[in-house]
């Protein structure tokens, strides 16, 4: 019979922890902002087709990092939630905080009652009517949830980043701009000063979708061509 | 096949809402509900709901157009003066409903989400096809009720973006699917209104010719049909008119519906005539 050696609690949690840290520091980072046109998303990613950032709900949106096959299961999951939720009674009452709290029970179960944790971070944010009504929140691999003000920037190197995002950030910037400083974050850990549009993936979550596109979905995915116009525009 | 979990997961996996609500949360489908058995003679006593009335559709120029009146009757009565029966489907396509009001808006409201969900997990649009398909297997499992006098027949018109033309589509309680040349009409003024659409319509029609046919067909449904309403100048109630064309679907405004009907009504009380 094999001998099962003691851990203890907090030594198996730590193990845990560390485990999925390093696998979420591994990915390129995610950088979230909040602006005076509404929420920018851009991600690293060269992937044209295997998205990091997706549309939740009318004003909610999913960014993520980690492993693919973990956050895009929690995606969809988030889709269904959001869908029944907004069938059963009204669109309105769909919540950025209903879901990251259902986001974080999730992932706080898996934390301590799966074989391993998943290794993912994400962002669920919901965009209001001017920038002080947006809601950020945090979400990480053992079901913390954190409500962040004005940015958010996960993955890979997240405190060089933040740092280059943090000293840059106004309120009044648009969505150029937005994306041009999540840009220069996200370049801090390279050589090259900039990433071409390829390599970018960037949505918004657009404040005044339903008087300018008559939309009452707010979710945006920009194309490499917008992406570059956007980039090229001077402030 | 083996009960794995790879097979588990493959399973699962699925891009319909409907699918995902018959799975989980069954009691939330507009159908699927058992309905007390009807005896013989509540059966010939059908019940009491409001029902809504005429939908005409018809290809212009740009794309199809898809307008209904506002009434819903119940019996003898006007259940309703301002109903909406017709509905952006999504961005490229537009429903309207004729039938059992209160389980069709309902299953309005599922094919809307049923079309915005696949959109998100899947990341792209659902063929025209393929919406046309999803709208009639919904249809069919509606038909339990429908034999029970709770019948419920749509109209679907989209803009096939690959093939760059608008398409229309009916359907029968059964969900069967039948796609539509030209123009096309459904609910208890059909007959009427479908009479009116062969002479006005003509091939290569501009978007405000297709409305002012379309207002002008359920103009005619509503003389002749009394569970449908015609334009009502008194209360300022217009036919909801949705065109769908290249750019996405577009509900044509309150002010022009009324200038085109003012028109129509002009032109018939001055030609004094018997219709």
């Amino acid at each position: 019979m094999t001998q099962q050696f003691y851990v203890s609690p907090e030594q198996l949690m730590k193990d845990r922890a560390d485990f999925a840290r390093k696998g979420i520091a591994r990915g390129r980072s995610v950088v979230v902002i909040s602006c005076e046109e509404g929420i920018a998303l851009v991600a690293e990613n060269p992937s044209p087709s295997l998205h990091k950032i997706g549309e939740i709900y009318d004003k909610i949106a999913f960014a993520a990092v980690g492993k693919y096959n973990e956050f895009e299961s929690l995606r969809q999951a988030g889709v269904r939630y959001a869908d029944v939720r907004g069938y059963s009674y009204d669109r309105e009452d769909v919540t950025a905080r209903g879901l990251a709290s259902v986001y974080a029970q999730s992932l706080g179960a898996v934390f301590t009652a799966e074989q391993k944790p998943f290794e993912v971070e994400l962002a669920v944010v919901e965009v209001g009517g001017n920038s002080a009504d947006d809601h950020l929140y945090r979400l990480t691999f053992d079901g913390s949830i954190a409500d962040e003000k004005r940015f958010i920037v996960m993955g890979g190197q997240a405190d060089k980043v933040a740092e280059t995002v943090e000293g840059g950030w106004q309120r009044e910037l648009n969505f150029a701009g937005a994306i041009r400083l999540a840009m220069k974050g996200l370049v801090t850990d390279k050589e090259a000063g900039e990433l071409p549009a390829s390599a970018l993936e960037v949505a918004v979550l657009d404040r005044a979708s339903e008087s300018t596109r008559g939309s009452r979905r707010a979710f945006r995915r920009l194309d490499d061509d917008e992406i570059a116009a956007l980039l090229s525009e001077e402030n | 096949m083996q009960d794995t979990t790879a097979n588990q997961v493959a399973a699962n996996a699925t891009s319909s809402f409907t699918e995902h609500l018959q799975r989980n949360r069954p009691g939330l489908l507009p159908f699927n509900q058992p309905l007390p058995a009807v005896s013989a003679g509540a059966a010939s006593q059908p019940l009491q709901v409001p029902h809504a009335t005429t939908i005409v559709s018809l290809t212009y120029g740009g794309g199809v157009l898809m307008a209904g009146d506002r009434r819903a009757t119940m019996g003898n009565i006007i259940a309703s003066r301002h109903i909406e029966k017709v509905f952006p489907a999504d961005r490229y396509s537009v429903l309207g409903i004729a039938g059992t009001a209160g389980i069709a808006i309902d299953l309005t409201r599922l094919f809307q989400v049923e079309l915005e969900h696949y959109e998100k997990i899947e990341g792209t649009l659902l063929s025209l096809e393929g919406k046309a398909n999803r709208l009639g297997a919904m249809i069919r499992g509606n038909l339990p009720m429908a034999m029970q006098g709770l019948a419920v027949v749509p109209l679907f018109a989209g803009f096939d973006l690959p093939a760059g033309t608008g398409r229309l589509f009916s359907y029968d309680v059964t969900g069967g699917r039948y796609e539509e040349q030209e123009h096309h009409a459904v609910g208890s003024g059909s007959m009427f209104a479908r009479g009116a659409l062969k002479k006005l319509w003509r091939p290569g029609l501009t978007e405000a010719e297709a409305v002012a046919v379309a207002v002008e067909a359920l103009y005619d449904a509503a003389d002749d049909d009394s569970a449908t309403g015609g334009p009502d100048p008194v209360r300022q109630l217009w036919p909801v008119v949705y065109t769908v064309g290249r750019t996405g679907a577009r509900r044509i405004p309150e002010h022009d519906l009324a200038a085109v009907a003012g028109t129509i009504i002009e032109a018939r009380t001055a030609a004094r005539r018997e219709a």
